[in-house]
């Protein structure tokens, strides 16, 4: 069987349409949009065809979207960007744990800088309670930041709630979507969202372009500076193949939403119906709240990177959450922060499912797990059969 | 980022499993940090006949194992005691610089076998 890619979460292939969109912008079509003359007014155009669509496709208004290079940037864009821009009126900002690094790392940086953070914890299941929210809001709060998939557990955070409890207070709200952009359907005043982030590359789009939805009225300042691009947000010269590429396939992807939904579930039910029949096996996450094509468990007794490695020989590209794959000497913080040991933690595998993978994948992937996961175990002394 | 050699110590581990009568057993790592190894081994004149391992961790910390498994095997216990980390990860033509400090313990699980088989046996050095 050739290759088996099981990793969607961390990116995902471009999409053929998504090329050929782009590709005139990669050669003929290189004018600067800022220029006057024809090549720079057709390349403006793409840029505003581009921002249409994804403001469109998020309900929100075309001079509410800045593109960037990626989810990292539309974090600390967001996050710093509000920090900055509202720090006369408080210093207080609201986490959680299960945060993708550059939200996390962001508000840690920003707390060096003299802001005050607090970050929030999750249940077992790995879900922020809005209540918890609601009871760390306080008169200096000017900015909460939830995501609102988990990319390691896909969770699903009950956004929408705690926007409400955070408008109501008077703070921004901002949720990191690079999990659910191209997978739910985003419709940022349904979300009560003040800013959100996405990536193209997550959705079968380039890599290094994202999107920043800042609601009308939200002041956030620059962290690029040099020209007046993004309406003087975010200077530099547009990447408008990447940017032509992200609204292509944000557009497939949210024609395709409903079906590409229906096949992922499938998958991820199979795969986790299969998984639980391994003995000493933990699924991890909730199984309601949940990104249709994440399946997350942990294997007692075995170590997380030699699974990849196994699984890599056998043509199945997958990732986990052990110290050795996060290039730390601590397991994922997101298992951490669910409650997980550390040596339970170090046996996570994820699996993420994406629109090419089928039926006879999984099949395989059910087949080989199982073995892999006996060998090493038989190599294990925590392992008493 | 793995040498062939790590692979291949990886994919086919010498001397896996335990030793029922060993004259000695070594454990090091925690489970904490993701590594954890164990060695067992039988001595007889002073010279190291047989080791065997069992190894929690990721695929440095089982080829390291399963390595020194190799370099072990018909030495005396001082030679054996000379065998470094540093030695152990040349013997796979290096491993990344991450690993050398967390899952490069099997030197470490050889000497604590030794002692423990010194212990037992009463032998000074």
């Amino acid at each position: 069987m050739s290759d088996i890619y099981l990793d969607h979460a961390a990116t995902t292939p471009l999409r053929p349409e998504v090329l050929e969109a782009m590709l005139p912008y990669l050669s003929l079509e290189f004018g600067n949009p800022s220029s006057v003359y024809g090549a720079g007014r057709r390349g403006h155009q793409a840029l505003d065809q581009a921002r249409d669509t994804v403001s469109r496709l998020l309900r929100a208004k075309s001079e509410e979207i800045i593109f960037t290079s990626g989810g990292s940037e539309g974090a600390n864009l967001a996050i710093k960007g509000v920090a900055w821009a509202y720090q006369n009126k408080g210093k207080h900002i609201i986490t959680s744990a299960i945060e993708h690094h550059a939200v996390l790392d962001t508000v840690l940086w920003l707390k060096q800088k003299g802001f005050e953070a607090t970050i929030l914890p999750v249940d077992a299941d790995g879900l922020v309670s809005p209540k918890q929210v609601q009871a760390a809001l306080r008169d200096d709060t000017i900015l909460v930041s939830i995501m609102h998939a988990n990319n390691e557990v896909g969770t699903l955070q009950p956004i929408s709630e705690i926007g409400a409890i955070v408008r109501e207070h008077g703070a921004f709200f901002h949720t990191d979507a690079v999990q659910t952009a191209g997978i739910l359907d985003l419709d940022v005043n349904e979300l009560n969202v003040d800013l959100l982030s996405l990536s193209a590359h997550k959705f079968y789009g380039p890599k290094g372009v994202g999107a920043l939805y800042v609601r009308k009225g939200v002041r956030i300042d620059s962290l690029i500076h040099g020209g007046a691009q993004e309406k003087r947000r975010r200077a530099g010269t547009e990447n408008v193949a990447g940017i032509v590429g992200l609204a292509k396939a944000f557009e497939l992807a949210q024609e395709e939403r409903e079906e590409a939904t229906r096949h992922l579930v499938q998958l991820r039910d199979q795969l986790l119906e299969g998984l639980q029949t391994i003995p000493h096996t933990k699924i991890n996450g909730s199984l309601k709240q949940r990104l249709p094509n994440n399946v997350n468990v942990c294997f007692q007794f075995i170590e997380g990177e030699s699974l990849l490695l196994n699984l890599d020989l056998r043509g199945i590209a997958a990732s986990s959450g052990s110290a050795c794959t996060s290039g730390s000497l601590d397991p994922s913080h997101v298992l951490l922060a669910m409650g997980l040991s550390h040596e339970i933690a170090h046996g996570s595998l994820r699996l993420t499912l994406g629109r090419d993978n089928t039926r006879e994948q999984v099949n395989y992937v059910l087949q080989e797990i199982p073995e892999i996961i006996e060998r090493l175990r038989a190599m294990s002394p925590l392992y008493h059969a | 980022m793995y040498s062939e050699k790590v692979m291949d110590h990886f994919t086919n581990p010498r001397n896996v499993g335990e030793i029922a009568d060993a004259d000695g057993i070594g454990e090091v790592g925690n489970a904490r940090c993701g590594d954890i190894m164990k060695l067992w081994i039988k001595v007889e004149d002073g010279i190291i006949q047989d080791v065997k391992f069992k190894t929690f961790g990721c695929g440095a910390a089982i080829a390291t194992s399963s390595v020194i498994t190799e370099m072990a095997i018909g030495k005396t216990l001082e030679e054996a005691e000379d065998i470094t980390n540093q030695s152990v990860a040349s013997e796979l033509d290096g491993l990344p610089p991450l690993k050398m400090h967390c899952s490069n313990l099997a030197a470490d699980a050889l000497r604590a076998a030794i002692e423990d088989y010194r212990k037992k046996h009463a032998i000074t050095a």
